[in-house]
């Protein structure tokens, strides 16, 4: 057997890459332009970050635009009800209960005589305000502690995810029975404080088991090994990366908040009349569905058209912080 | 690539043990997995220092240690003399950046939603004080141009790039700090073989080029040699033997480093009807439970009585004790030998992919 050593070097070159010497050669010809998106085909500009380039996506896209108009005008028509509706939605008179529609009244009249029109317009102050005020609360204080627990881990990680299995075990609408029975006030806050105080395990569930995942990723490890604080992690590392599920659950949570105001107005420990919500129209006008069905559809139309804008636009935002989907 | 006799980094006794515990409310350590299990090496400034070893070895612990991304259970770490396993807070902020790490997968070590940009300037948000504010895009846009890549693709995403592109955006970053040393985790492992090529040669150039020294670890033994001045083979979080690249390669003394040199792939079909092939028997211990005296007597087929009460230091063999050639190196073996198991005729014109043990995915 003739003496020759191994020569791996040789062995590499083989490959038809030429050793090093070679090596800006292959580089010219290897290194094709990425597959080319909307981005990367114009100057080096200014530099861009992920919300931006989210921002700049979801500007052009149509659905966004559509869902955010109609939270716009719902957002509107809560500030400054009086702008589209004149009267009051409390003045009703009995002698036109269950009428059509007529004249000041396009959407007609309920059992009790109220204007339904002014009802549904009034009403939306309630359910946007428990819908985003319920979900802005569970959110925050889900995905904080959840986010914690699932970063730093150990005891408080055990700890937190007993309590969570506590608050799962309670079944929703028997404790705003019982919670919200004893709460006099007849405005949204105990309803809004109700939904955060049984919603944030479900949200902090999420965050935790999506942050564990990200954690694990090895641009984690890299920002570490460059000296990162738990702080940058956190924020520029985890949170981009974990986000889109709670952003997910919380529009679809939303809507059943907003539904879950209804149930328990319909119930008589949400709101209570003289409050106006669209929960109380629809138990209210549920029996009259046959002598009345305007009175039971103007506000539940309205509650479907903004639980679905809420969730569409929580899809598109989902999508625009994908840089993957561009 | 001239080693030079200044160490720059010098490890003795590193060990990583994870404890095994069992209850819930009341931990009981039941046990340990010992990853890493007593590793000394030194690394001289502009020296390569290459470990390999099949999956499961502790290599992948050895180089989160190195990064301070673990602290070892014992055992030091010194950066020019510096004990670095001991720091916190700014004394390890400031070690941080001369010690940088490559990672084995170009498809998660880049954050998906951080554009190339952010990804390779990140290091001087973190470290203010290592480039001027003003100054951070033009140095992102010339270290994409070191590395290879067009420096207009900063605002793209990882995921317009192939995987090649993408490691040497990972490469990039590690650059940023100027560090002195770089441990690359098995940085081609996940490539394919002409790419691994191109990423071999950038960091070959890039050594010359920043004056770095490196800790190379992979499982690929062809790969290694190509790369590094002096080799180390670990088995079950320990080294077993180490040398100069030709020491191990083509006079290896220790029974492990000849089973894993005869598993190289041979192309030629002469060479390989010739040549040893060495079958260990049985798999590789557990960690949990390493056998007694040398951890490697159980697949070792000289293995004796003497193996079974005495660990074998890592040092010249008696055997070779006062002589001289390629056979003088440290090996922890008793009965070290020398035996030839690279064939010599043809193994050249080979492809590069020469796999250990079995092409592991997972981090070794």
């Amino acid at each position: 057997m003739p003496e020759q050593p191994y020569e791996p070097e040789r062995a590499i070159a083989g490959t038809g890459m030429g050793g090093a010497m070679d090596l800006a050669a292959s580089e010219a010809t290897t290194l094709e332009p990425a597959p080319a998106g909307p981005l990367g085909t114009g100057p080096v500009g200014k530099p861009r970050s992920l919300w931006s380039d989210a921002w700049r996506d979801l500007r052009r896209n149509p659905v966004f635009l559509l869902c955010a108009l109609v939270i716009v005008f719902l957002v509107f028509v809560s500030l400054w009800p009086s702008a589209i509706a004149s009267g009051s939605p409390l003045t009703c008179d009995l002698a036109r209960s269950q009428d059509g529609p007529g004249p000041g009244a396009p959407f007609g009249y309920d059992g009790q005589g109220c204007n339904v029109y002014t009802r549904t317009v009034y009403g939306a102050r309630t359910s946007v305000t428990v819908g985003v005020l319920a979900t802005l609360g569970v959110s925050v204080l889900g995905s904080v502690l959840g986010g914690l627990a699932g970063y730093f881990g150990g005891v408080w990680d055990a700890i937190l995810s007993r309590i969570t299995d506590i608050f799962f075990a309670i079944p929703v609408v028997l404790g705003g029975l019982v919670l919200l029975s004893v709460v006099t006030s007849n405005t949204v806050w105990p309803v809004i404080g109700f939904m955060v105080l049984l919603g944030w395990p479900q949200i902090s569930r999420i965050a935790r088991g999506s942050v564990i995942t990200a954690k694990q990723h090895d641009y984690v490890q890299a920002a570490r090994a460059l000296g990162a604080s738990d702080t940058r992690i956190l924020l520029r590392h985890i949170a981009p990366n974990a986000v889109a599920p709670v952003i997910v659950v919380a529009t679809i949570a939303l809507g059943t908040y907003i539904a879950l105001e209804a149930t328990l107005s319909y119930l008589g420990v949400g709101l209570k009349p003289p409050s106006v919500s669209w929960g109380i129209d629809i138990s209210a006008a549920s029996p009259y569905i046959r002598n009345a069905p305007h009175a039971l559809l103007w506000p539940s139309g309205a509650l479907a058209v903004t639980v679905l804008a809420f969730i569409m636009l929580g899809d598109a935002v989902r999508d625009a912080l994908d840089p993957k989907l561009r | 690539m001239a080693p030079s006799s200044e160490p720059i980094l010098q490890v003795s006794g590193l060990v990583k043990h994870y404890p095994l515990t069992r209850g819930v409310l009341f931990r009981k350590q039941i046990g340990a997995v010992r990853a890493v299990d007593g590793v000394d090496f030194t690394l001289g400034r502009g020296e390569t220092l290459g470990v390999v070893g099949e999956s499961g070895c502790g290599k992948s612990t050895v180089a989160k240690l190195l990064c301070n991304l673990e602290r070892p259970t014992a055992g030091a770490i010194r950066f020019k003399g510096e004990d670095i396993t001991r720091l916190s807070g700014r004394a390890l902020k400031a070690v941080r950046r001369n010690i940088q790490m490559v990672f084995q997968d170009p498809y998660t070590s880049l954050n998906p939603r951080m554009t190339v940009g952010d990804i390779v300037g990140e290091p001087y948000d973190i470290h203010p004080e290592a480039a001027p504010k003003g100054d951070r895009r033009r140095r992102v846009q010339e270290l994409l141009d070191v590395v290879g890549l067009n420096p207009e693709y900063v605002n793209r995403y990882p995921h317009q790039f192939s995987g090649g592109q993408r490691q040497r955006i990972g490469i990039a970053r590690g650059l940023a700090l100027r560090p002195e040393v770089i441990v690359a985790d098995e940085p081609v492992s996940a490539l394919d073989v002409s790419v691994q090529a191109q990423v071999i040669n950038l960091l070959d150039r890039l050594q010359s080029e920043f004056d770095l020294s490196y800790v190379f670890i992979a499982h690929d033994l062809s790969i290694v040699r190509h790369i590094s001045d002096r080799v180390g083979v670990m088995y079950l979080g320990r080294i077993m033997e180490t040398g100069r690249d030709a020491e191990i390669y083509d006079h290896p003394t220790h029974p492990y480093t000849q089973a894993l040199l005869s598993a190289v792939p041979v192309p030629d079909p002469e060479a390989r009807d010739r040549r040893e092939r060495i079958i260990l028997a049985g798999d590789v211990p557990s960690p949990t439970n390493i056998p007694s005296g040398c951890r490697f007597r159980t697949r070792c087929w000289k293995a004796r009585e003497r193996c079974v009460v005495e660990v074998p230091a890592l040092a010249v063999p008696e055997a070779f004790r006062g002589g001289t050639g390629s056979a003088v190196h440290d090996s922890a073996c008793h009965f070290a030998e020398e035996l030839r198991v690279v064939p010599a005729q043809g193994a050249a014109e080979g492809p590069a992919q020469g796999v250990a043990e079995e092409n592991g995915s997972g981090p070794g």
